[in-house]
């Protein structure tokens, strides 16, 4: 079949991953440059091959391409377990964002991560994580789609942890694996659940039952609950958010790869992937709404008064991907992945950027930092542009997808609008705040020489920067949302300015434009002081800071108190005192040490002086000893031969030591 | 006399007579020992493998006993020397020649009686080895026996810590398992007249006339075998056998002694009982729950780096358990994958913790830390075989563990064809991979993330002996995690005709 070619897609960083860890780190330690070389050139290959395979995609009937499959296993009579590939509209857009995103940070990583004596290492884990990451969205069946969902949260717990020897990103990566497990517990119990009803993993044949109606009722609902379950950890949703902030501890350029483009938005992508199932279950597409929505203010809210810029950005994260799944509750697939697809270049962009300025100042403390923007110009303009597009500024592609999402919750889910709505003017100020305290005023740090990154790192930001101006505009005739099969397509200039003829655009703009001002006043021209609106707002102001206090009720009351310092203590102490205390103190101890085996135990001794004398007779005592506690002849004619092996080797040792 | 029905006694019996040869060498000659250990584990290993790819798989086979020698032994009480390896025992029998062959060179460093240890190491693998290929019940029960003594001075002369209290608890907790099963040996002789294990199946219990009921023969003969495994309540020799065994010991305890357990419990409980199997699957399946949840909780607390891995054992263990008695094929093929991967990937576990006690001197967990820089080798085996352990796909740990809970997922057995108990106690087992996922990746945090240490400068890392041995373990669990039908097809043919019996 012609269409072989999309396995190499994945399986070339594979490769990459394997030269790297087998062949270049312990043969060309001293040329680190090469693992590099070997990640771009593969991941340059796969975002070529994903182009040709949007285009034959564009083309095709239905917008799907039939790739032959392989038999994996055989479980049980008739069952096989095939590994296969799905390639419609939605693999299409993520292979692209994957690739182009993957081969950004990989350029992008030459210059951030030089002189790191892990660089092998790094690499080795980037070419799998793009990997697993390419897997996942090409994935047909929910078991493909799982193992390498489990893959890029390993990749992700191994880059988290890169710099291990800091306690505190060997700390984040554990929190992040293990908080995205118990979502992963509910996705694969519904895995196992679904196949207990269907009898099948594949997610086609999932889809087409969802739409006939086979796949109803409760067990679609719970099915569906469990899947997002698993969104909700990967894409770190309310309640399972908080890992997602501690992954910064990671590289930066890891932190936009894999925590802000592409596996944080992997929970909502598994959404879309299996979307007819939440589509006939109300039940389900409100939970999903309500989360999103919820996510998407509480998120954003902790954002407005963070001091670490990576950590605004995480939490801007979060409240983006919870825009995202509104938008798949209200609007479907097109709408929440349009968002997805915007975000995914801006906000890389956005922490490339950090990361560059960290490369500047060392820091990512914005209090310590101010006036960047003479030093690193460059830096300075792609940052502003995808703030800007962060904040929804027309004709910026944020503001395109943003504004799908607002109009199809105000249709479907009013309450929800509303608090979504009000995270627009959040999301305006706290963007621009950053812009303000990082670009703006003066230079507040550590003497320092400021300058402007390598070449090597503000030419992926410029790419980047071309994409979050225009990749909003790849919808202006309605051409995203048909690949998906939503809506026909119409004129430009209609897409372009039509959008005006509706309130709604003009009620966010207002209220991006009005955050906007806000920050400038505060923290640029200081009409309002930050400190008297903190105190005027203490209550409130404490309860961002501190984040809700969630991360302390999960690990100081949950984890410290109930679990390991009650639970499981309780479990261990019932184990050694009950349990095995209680059999030694009455049954080895009192009754069978003392009395029937104390000659065990001298015969023991012996054997460890290396008294050989006595082996022959002791084992003969032993015999006897151990007799007495058994019933029944055959047992002692087990024995017996077992004996006389050991007497055979025994007598061995006794003549050949003369 | 060919090779089909003497290569199984050939296997069996070229490790014990490797001791009886190591026996006659002097202790000064220590290298020679090891070679003579290696030769007479490699061997067997080989023709394992030989034994492994001619393996007939096609479902004709399905319940054929294959490479069998049945010799009449004692004619008195009709006792035969009936060895044969069926879809079930292969795979175990294979595992056991791997690590028989492994733990040698594990155990390349022991200098104290070298003569002695191997010995005794060689003569525990012929032990297990013949439990896995017997036939008859006498044989098995003797084999099961051997094993015994070798253990017991395998941990009270090379072990550490207090090794003559743990020797002596593990040879007291199995004997009194041993004497359970012994009666129930007794008590299936005087019923059937045989010791057949292939006509007692064939025949089916009902089909004779019982001195007792089957339930009490049953739970007789699954003493043994929940002593082994090990079965909550029955759990608190393995932490003690396993903290103060040398590692070689370790390695063969936790990857091929406990299933013996798991595989009595298949070819004996579950094959010649299978009405009373699945009227008390309840409560093994709770029970198996119990393992997994609590040992997983206790793993939690542990603050021995060894401990810690023999109690994610008895958690591991309760995936066997949970497999086996949701009596479907898919968990008990599961099952017996976990059994097969359990012992690659908890047989690294304690190869590689005995390597960093072995270099650092150090095994309580508080005082490690910080070794990731200092022994970057160790660190990445010991990382993959936590993967494992977790369940992560592209390892074995997790297509074993994903078939059990897919099969007990839609067990019948539990309160008359009900499936809601089945989901209940399938999703709490799920929860054990949550927890292992815990106690593996804080385990990690705790010994080799975090500053370096001073006092661990200039550690020794994995030197070429110990990477090879490492690299066997990890291409295996690579391998099966990522093609499982090569077990799959062979464990099938071992397990349909079971399933058969039970009836669906």
């Amino acid at each position: 079949m012609q269409n072989n070619f999309v396995w190499l897609i994945f399986l070339l960083p594979f490769l990459s991953f394997l030269v790297i860890s087998l062949f270049l780190k312990p043969l060309f330690k001293d040329k680190p440059k090469l693992a590099g070389y070997v990640t771009i050139a593969a991941v340059a290959a796969s975002f070529i091959l994903s182009v040709v395979v949007l285009f034959k995609l564009l083309g095709a009937a239905d917008h799907k391409l039939i790739v032959p499959e392989i038999n994996w296993v055989i479980i049980e009579n008739g069952v096989t377990i095939h590994l296969g590939l799905m390639i419609d509209s939605l693999t299409g857009i993520m292979l692209m964002v994957v690739t182009t995103v993957s081969l950004m940070v990989q350029i992008y990583s030459q210059g951030y991560m030089k002189d790191d004596p892990g660089y092998h290492r790094y690499y080795a884990a980037m070419s799998l994580f793009t990997t697993a990451m390419l897997g996942l969205v090409m994935a047909d069946s929910l078991l493909l789609a799982f193992m390498f969902w489990e893959m890029v949260g390993l990749c992700s717990y191994l880059l988290i942890g890169f710099w291990f020897h800091k306690p505190s990103a060997a700390n984040a990566a554990k929190k992040a694996f293990i908080v995205t497990r118990i979502g992963d517990f509910g996705f694969l119990a519904a895995i196992i659940f679904l196949y207990a009803h269907t009898g099948t993993f594949d997610i086609a044949t999932l889809q087409n039952m969802a739409v006939s109606g086979m796949l109803a009722g409760s067990v679609l609902t719970w099915a569906a609950i469990g899947i997002f379950a698993g969104a909700v950890g990967k894409s770190a949703q309310f309640p399972l958010h908080v890992w997602l902030p501690d992954a910064m501890e990671g590289p930066t350029p890891v932190s936009a790869l894999i925590h802000a483009a592409t596996m944080a938005a992997a929970g909502v992508f598994l959404v879309a992937r299996t979307y007819p199932l939440f589509e006939h279950s109300a039940t389900a597409l409100h939970t999903v709404a309500i989360v999103g929505g919820f996510t998407a203010i509480f998120a954003a809210s902790i954002a407005l008064v963070q001091n670490d810029i990576k950590r605004v950005l995480a939490y801007s994260t979060i409240s983006q991907l919870g825009y995202m799944m509104l938008g798949l509750a209200t609007g479907g697939v097109a709408v929440g992945i349009f968002h997805l697809f915007n975000h995914a270049f801006f906000k890389a962009l956005l922490f490339l950027g950090a990361g560059s300025i960290n490369h500047a100042t060392q820091t990512f403390d914005m209090r310590e930092m101010g006036g960047l923007r003479k030093a690193m110009p460059k830096t300075y303009i792609t940052f502003l542009i995808a703030a800007t597009s962060l904040a929804g500024i027309w004709p910026l592609s944020g503001f395109w997808s943003k504004d799908a999402i607002l109009s199809q919750a105000l249709d479907k889910q009013p309450i929800i609008f509303v608090l979504v709505l009000i995270t627009v003017f959040m999301t305006a100020f706290y963007m621009f705040r950053v812009i303000f305290l990082t670009f703006g005023g003066t230079y507040r740090g550590k003497e320092h020489h400021l300058h402007e990154s390598f070449s090597v790192m503000t030419i992926p930001l410029m790419v980047l920067t071309v994409l979050a101006v225009g990749s909003g505009f790849f919808n202006l005739n309605g051409g995203f949302s048909s690949f998906f099969g939503a809506g026909e397509t119409h004129s430009i200039l209609e897409g372009l300015f039509g959008i005006f003829k509706e309130p709604l655009p003009w009620i966010s703009l207002l209220l991006a434009g009005s955050g906007i001002f806000l920050a400038y006043a505060i923290y640029s021209r200081k009409w309002i002081s930050a400190e008297s609106l903190g105190k005027m707002f203490k209550p409130l102001y404490q309860l961002f800071y501190h984040k809700y206090w969630v991360d302390e009720l999960y690990e100081g009351i949950i984890v410290k108190k109930i679990l390991m310092g009650g639970l499981f203590k309780a479990a261990h102490f019932f184990d050694t005192k009950v349990i095995d205390g209680g059999i030694n103190t009455f049954m080895i101890q009192k009754v069978i040490v003392k009395n029937f085996f104390a000659g065990l135990f001298a015969f023991d001794r012996k054997g460890v002086d290396g008294a050989v004398n006595g082996v022959a007779g002791t084992t003969l005592a032993a015999g006897k000893t151990i007799r007495k506690a058994q019933t029944g002849q055959l047992q002692f004619y087990g024995l017996i031969i077992g004996l006389g092996v050991i007497a055979l080797i025994v007598s061995v040792f006794i003549f050949s030591r003369v | 006399m060919n090779f089909n029905n003497t290569v199984l006694s050939l296997i069996i019996f070229l490790p014990m007579m490797g001791a009886l040869i190591i026996a006659c060498i002097s202790n000064s000659r220590a290298k020679l020992i090891k070679y003579v250990a290696a030769l007479f584990t490699l061997i067997p290993l080989i023709l394992g493998v030989i034994v492994f790819i001619k393996f007939d798989r096609s479902a004709a086979m399905a319940g054929v006993m294959q490479f069998d020698a049945n010799l009449s032994w004692i004619p008195l009480i009709k006792a035969y020397y009936h060895v044969g390896l069926d879809g079930i025992s292969m795979p175990l029998f294979l595992l056991m020649d791997l690590l028989g062959f492994l733990v040698v060179l594990i155990s390349w460093k022991i200098d104290l009686r070298p003569r002695e240890y191997f010995a005794w190491l060689l003569l525990l693998e012929a032990s297990i080895l013949g439990v896995f290929a017997s036939l008859d019940i006498l044989l098995f029960f003797i084999f099961w026996e051997i094993e015994v003594i070798p253990m017991f001075f395998l941990i009270s002369i090379w072990g550490a810590g207090r090794k003559e209290y743990s020797a002596l608890k593990y040879v007291l907790y199995t004997l009194f398992g041993s004497a359970m099963m012994l009666a129930g040996i007794l008590c299936l002789y005087f019923t059937t007249g045989s010791l057949s294990m292939v006509d007692i199946m064939h025949n089916g219990i009902g089909s004779y006339v019982s001195v007792v009921p089957t339930a009490l023969m049953f739970f007789l003969l699954i003493g043994g075998f929940a002593v082994k495994l090990p079965v909550f309540p029955f759990h608190t020799w393995l932490p003690d056998a396993h903290t103060d065994a040398p590692t070689a010991v370790s390695v063969v305890l936790a990857g091929a002694l406990l299933k013996m357990g798991g595989y009595g419990m298949i070819r004996i409980c579950v094959s010649f009982f299978p009405a009373v199997a699945r009227q008390y699957a309840p409560l093994f399946i709770a029970l198996a729950v119990v393992n997994i949840i609590y040992g997983a909780a206790v793993t939690l607390k542990q603050t021995d780096i060894k401990r810690l891995i023999a109690y994610s054992s008895v958690s591991h263990m309760g995936f066997v358990l949970l497999g086996i008695f949701a009596l479907t094929q898919v968990s008990m093929v599961g099952a017996t994958m976990q059994m097969v991967s359990h012992g690659l990937i908890t047989g690294l576990l304690f190869a590689t913790a005995g390597l960093v006690m072995h270099n650092t001197h150090e095994r309580d967990i508080a005082k490690l830390g910080g070794l990731a820089r200092q022994i970057p080798m160790i660190t990445v085996i010991f990382t993959i075989a936590g993967l494992g352990a977790m369940g992560v796909p592209g390892t074995s740990g997790f297509i074993a563990e994903f078939m059990t809970f897919l099969g007990s997922f839609q067990s019948n057995v539990l309160f008359h064809g009900s499936t809601l108990f089945a989901h209940v106690f399938t999703v709490i087992a799920i929860l054990g991979i949550l927890m292992g996922a815990g106690y593996i990746l804080w385990l990690l945090q705790r010994v080799f993330y975090g500053p370096p240490q001073d006092k661990f400068n200039g550690v020794h890392d994995a030197d070429k002996l110990e990477r090879v041995y490492s690299a066997i373990f990890i291409i295996l669990i690579f391998t099966i995690g990522l093609d499982p039908s090569i077990l799959t097809n062979i464990i099938k043919t071992g397990i349909s005709p079971i399933i058969h019996l039970i009836g669906g």
